[in-house]
């Protein structure tokens, strides 16, 4: 904000809109390219999936950068508003690599109980105990 | 204060050399650290927090996805949009996309027209901003009606599941059905009907819409299904706590009709509900960032009134105020890009 002409830093903001709404575009593409809506059988090739998903991912993180930058004039601000803003969002990457390690270690865990399960109901051996009475009932399909 | 900086200036001139101050002017008071107001650094730190808070609800999201054999295929939860449109994978989804990324570019230029102190001109933006965001309120209070309405979702109830074996589904009477739609792939998704006896014309519009296109496999499965459960005088309210078992689907206590179908290891089973936190996590992430949507709604008219009631004009500041809510918004705008990303992309 005043910064430069006025002019041309209108241009700037429209030129802003431009570049947000075709990465969105671009996104939702590849989202339905990655779903086989746009080449049917896509959705079965994992390579595909993980590749769609982390071009998703990094438009989306662009996107974020260009509304920070741009839209919230965070450029001009001096480096340590900037640093004391942005550095703490940083712990966030390992809050992800934690939780979603975790989500996926319980998910393992709820393979093996219901394969467990499955080859103790097979042996016609009743479950013992509350917990496990109570698992069976989740991993029973009606 | 304002005018204590203004004398500083005077003195140090416009050069930015402050290398030379002494401790006792940089702590002398009425200096600014890191440039920036009180307010707007604060603004800045309020919502470094709520972005921990997004992001505390989106790696949830993520732990419980990771955490469960299936999950429901976003591009088939969210195919439906106003005026009876189906089977438009995130269309509906990238218009209220869109219609944030435009209120955000008004906003700029709201912040552009006050630091040139064009009164008119930051009214007239802030005004296509509130628009916008009440234009993007509208179109998710119309997604929260079709999921809740029409489609059963509740905070503890998922009608979406998806498939975990390839399969065939089976008739009314239970003969596997040789219709080409009913074959299905793992991962695909369902959606769960609930039966409609009773209530006239309950909602679903299934074969009654009065379009007169050629019925799906489903819809006429349903049909069918409606067709054998209206002579059995059910009480829907007061369903047998097990369900009731069908030939072709299970009627579940809630008046749910639950397909049957021959998976891969010949067993005829029923649809299973997908997993319950789905719902809950919807509702509660899209809420809380409806909710901030809403709230700066509410701020920006509360600010665009002030605006063309004069007030930042004899404040002088070049409508720091307006910089301020701007910074909110474009937040809004910004935590939608990762909502959008996680709950409908991906």
């Amino acid at each position: 904000m005043g910064h430069g002409n006025y002019e041309e830093a209108k241009k700037l903001v429209w030129r802003g809109c431009l570049v947000l709404a075709v990465i969105t575009l671009i996104e939702v593409a590849v989202s339905l390219f990655q779903k086989g809506h746009l080449v049917p059988g896509m959705e079965d090739i994992s390579a595909v999936t993980f590749g769609a998903a982390l071009i998703i991912g990094a438009l989306s993180i662009y996107k974020a950068y260009y509304i920070i930058y741009k839209f919230m004039h965070m450029a001009h601000e001096v480096p340590g508003l900037r640093m004391s803003v942005l550095l703490p969002v940083l712990l966030l990457v390992w809050g992800m690599i934690a939780f979603f390690q975790e989500g996926g270690a319980w998910g393992k865990r709820r393979a093996v109980i219901k394969e467990r399960n499955k080859m103790e109901s097979e042996k016609s051996i009743k479950p013992i105990g509350m917990l496990l009475e109570k698992e069976q009932k989740i991993f029973t399909i009606k | 204060m304002a005018h204590d900086t203004a004398v500083h200036d005077e003195v140090h001139g416009h050069d930015h050399s402050h290398g030379n101050e002494t401790n006792k002017e940089l702590w002398g008071g009425g200096k600014e650290p890191f440039k920036a107001s009180y307010g707007k650094l604060m603004m800045w730190y309020f919502l470094l927090s709520d972005a921990f808070t997004f992001a505390g609800f989106l790696i949830a999201y993520g732990a419980l996805r990771f955490s469960s054999p299936s999950w429901p295929v976003p591009d088939y939860v969210f195919s439906t949009a106003p005026f009876g449109i189906h089977n438009a994978p995130l269309i509906f989804v990238t218009f209220m996309s869109f219609l944030l990324i435009i209120s955000s570019v008004t906003m700029v230029r709201a912040v552009q027209e006050g630091a040139r102190e064009n009164q008119r001109g930051v009214v007239f933006w802030m005004l296509l901003t509130i628009v916008g965001g009440a234009g993007f309120l509208g179109c998710q209070a119309w997604e929260w009606n079709n999921l809740i309405g029409k489609e059963c979702m509740t905070v503890t109830r998922n009608p979406f599941g998806t498939h975990i074996t390839n399969g065939t589904y089976l008739n009314v009477d239970g003969t596997p059905s040789s219709d080409a739609d009913d074959k299905f792939k793992a991962g695909g998704g369902f959606l769960i009907h609930r039966a409609h006896l009773g209530d006239h014309g309950g909602g679903h519009g299934h074969g009654d819409d009065g379009h007169g296109h050629e019925l799906t496999a489903e819809e006429k499965f349903l049909e069918a299904a409606h067709a054998s459960l209206s002579t059995q005088n059910l009480d829907m309210d007061n369903l047998p706590e097990t369900g009731m078992d069908f030939p072709g689907f299970h009627l579940n206590n809630e008046g749910f009709i639950q397909r049957k179908f021959i998976g891969d290891n010949g067993v005829a089973e029923a649809q299973a509900f997908g997993p319950k936190s789905f719902g809950a996590l919807f509702f509660f992430i899209t809420g809380f960032h409806g909710f901030h949507v809403l709230s700066g709604v509410v701020f920006l008219i509360i600010i665009m009134l002030n605006a063309a009631g004069g007030i930042y004009v004899a404040r002088k500041n070049g409508y720091e105020m307006v910089e301020k809510i701007g910074l909110y918004w474009h937040f809004v705008d910004l935590v939608w890009v990762f909502v959008f990303l996680v709950f409908y992309l991906l």
